[in-house]
């Protein structure tokens, strides 16, 4: 239903925080975290998820694999 | 505001470490003529009135001020809307020494609070820059907002940041009204085939753009946001990294089309890239520029634009002279309960007394100079030498992190480079690796100067065919190299000595040690 965010390779630039279109990034001990019942995966708001899109660090702002995909999605 | 006990200029004096040596303001002239003529107009050169009044004082835009006049940075601006190659986010050692780098991440609220407790316990610091660890203008809230809360207490301190320009053109109205009146702006290329060898992707407009695709709009956004400032009136700096191999031959053409839209100074870096950094050019082997390869870059480009010689590629928190860092003694912690009281009437007090030392050094090196005026050689040398600041031959040759370097013609004496010699944070070199990497770093100098020098390094120095001298202790630097030139020039025609053209020199990668 939502990305989510490695902490081990977030480097807690907060830059994903203010792209987010639904606020569902938040920091917690200087990483960053995706509320998932926040997150539409930017479905209908942008092209891509501007949290990955705008991530320093690769495969870090991925699809969270054990919740089911946003609706619109599927 | 805490309250506190006003503190005299003479107290303040005594806590900067770069008033020690000499002893008096004002004229100091010893070796050579005599002739000093106190008080002489320092460096204006060609600049306008108005261009130098903005400049003067502010250590990164002019040589001259880098000696006398401090700069801090404050970290609030982690995020970034690009990537670059020679940049790793991850890499954080507090021992480090580049952009990019920071320990802590500060608030616009403890930031403002920073440099009002740098301000008041450093009254020769004058400007305050934003320039990451990200991108400024990629947090452009956290940005402006620190750069009001300052204004508000310090109006005297001027305001910088420093971007890689991608958002520039949106914010130049914002950066005008703010008095913000440095900008310096990161430009590797104006060719995007080139670009996308060093920005993998940029995110703009709500989208990531990777490739040529990506450098291009890269690369319009930074001329166009040069070109606004340039009409604003706005004092521009480009910052170029030479990295050989991929732009180093193309700089000569960014430094004519930064020019040609109005651009001040322009800063060609060399690339960091050692291994441990993790950056991608550091992992595929690309190499920096040795410092005979920068030196003849820089050189090319010179002209109508003045390029910047004496940049130390300082941290995104760092605090003090250009040479030094101070940030540990400004951490969150010690800010925190740090007694801030904002001066200005002192600082103000203090400053004059830089000028005061700032117009002896510029006379002794007048006056030095004059006697060269017979002189006719072709020879040019360069010089190191040990400074801790003030323009003052003031540090002894084991403490020294750095070498200033200076080319002495006949023509006039240059700042042309720094070498940083400072061991590696991991730690473990005896001494005579130690030695071996101050001779790398300097090996293309004829001497190196400095206030002391042990018996050992000196036997190492003269062996690697570079004079120790320690005459000039606590001397001016300019004044004491053209003084040692032209003994140098008759040593030479009296057939004591020859000339060789010295070999190549090493810029150093790895962590400074701040301490």
């Amino acid at each position: 239903m939502a990305y989510m965010i490695k902490e081990s390779s977030c480097t807690g630039c907060s830059a994903c925080q203010s792209e987010c279109p639904n606020n569902a990034i938040f920091e917690k001990n200087f990483s960053f975290f995706v509320d998932p019942a926040k997150c539409t995966e930017c479905i209908g708001f942008f092209e891509e998820a501007q949290c990955a899109a705008i991530c320093p660090m690769p495969k870090t702002c991925i699809i969270n694999p054990d919740l089911p995909r946003f609706a619109a999605a599927v | 505001m805490g309250l506190g006990t006003r503190k005299t200029v003479e107290q303040l004096v005594v806590m900067q470490p770069s008033f020690s040596g000499g002893g008096e303001a004002g004229c100091a002239s010893k070796s050579g003529s005599g002739k000093s003529s106190c008080g002489s107009a320092a460096g204006q050169g060609d600049l306008s009135p108005e261009v130098w009044a903005k400049v003067k004082n502010h250590p990164c835009y002019s040589e001259e001020a880098h000696h006398h006049y401090a700069r801090m940075h404050v970290a609030v601006a982690p995020a970034c809307n690009i990537q670059c190659n020679y940049c790793n986010r991850k890499y954080d050692c507090s021992n480090e020494s580049r952009p990019g780098v920071v320990s802590e991440r500060l608030s616009p609220e403890l930031a403002a609070r920073k440099v009002l407790a740098v301000a008041s316990n450093i009254p020769q610091m004058t400007v305050l820059g934003i320039a990451g660890p990200g991108d400024p203008l990629a947090n452009p809230d956290r940005t402006f907002r620190t750069f009001e809360l300052v204004t508000k207490t310090a109006p005297d301190i001027k305001l910088c940041l420093s971007t890689n320009g991608l958002m520039l053109p949106d914010y130049i109205d914002k950066i005008q009204a703010l008095n913000i009146d440095h900008v310096t702006i990161t430009i590797n290329m104006i060719d995007p085939e080139i670009g996308a060898k060093i920005y993998p992707w940029i995110f703009y407009n709500k989208k990531r753009y990777e490739g040529v695709e990506a450098a291009q709009i890269l690369s319009e956004r930074q001329l166009l946001g040069l070109e606004m400032l340039t009409a604003r009136g706005i004092l521009c700096k480009v910052n170029s990294v030479m990295i050989p191999g991929v732009n180093d031959r193309h700089l000569v053409n960014v430094n004519q089309a930064v020019k040609s839209r109005g651009a001040f100074l322009h800063n060609i870096m060399p690339l960091i890239s050692a291994p441990e950094h993790g950056t991608v050019f550091g992992l595929a082997g690309l190499r920096g520029p040795t410092a005979q390869e920068l030196k003849a870059l820089q050189d090319s480009c010179e002209g109508e634009i003045k390029m910047m010689r004496h940049c130390r590629q300082c941290r995104a928190d760092a605090v003090g002279l250009l040479g030094e860092d101070r940030s540990n003694e400004f951490t969150t912690e010690k800010v925190k309960e740090m007694e801030v009281r904002y001066d200005i009437e002192l600082r103000q007090a203090y400053q004059e007394e830089v000028e005061k030392r700032r117009a002896a050094v510029v006379a002794a090196r007048n006056a030095e100079l004059k006697t060269l005026a017979d002189c006719d050689s072709a020879i040019s040398i360069l010089i190191a030498v040990a400074s801790k600041g003030g323009g003052r031959i003031n540090e002894h040759f084991g403490h020294a992190k750095e070498f200033q370097v200076y080319e002495i013609s006949t023509s006039g004496v240059k700042f042309v480079g720094h070498r940083r010699v400072d061991n590696y944070c991991q730690g473990g070199f005896g001494e005579e690796e130690s030695l071996e990497t101050v001779i790398r770093a300097i090996n293309d100098c004829v001497a190196v100067f400095m206030s002391r020098i042990g018996n050992c390094p000196r036997e190492g120095l003269l062996r690697a065919g570079i004079e120790p001298v320690d005459r000039f202790a606590l001397e001016y630097i300019e004044q004491s190299t053209i003084a040692y030139f032209r003994e140098y020039l008759e040593r030479v025609r009296s057939g004591e000595i020859q000339h060789i053209q010295r070999g190549d020199a090493e810029i150093r990668q790895g962590a400074l040690v701040a301490s």
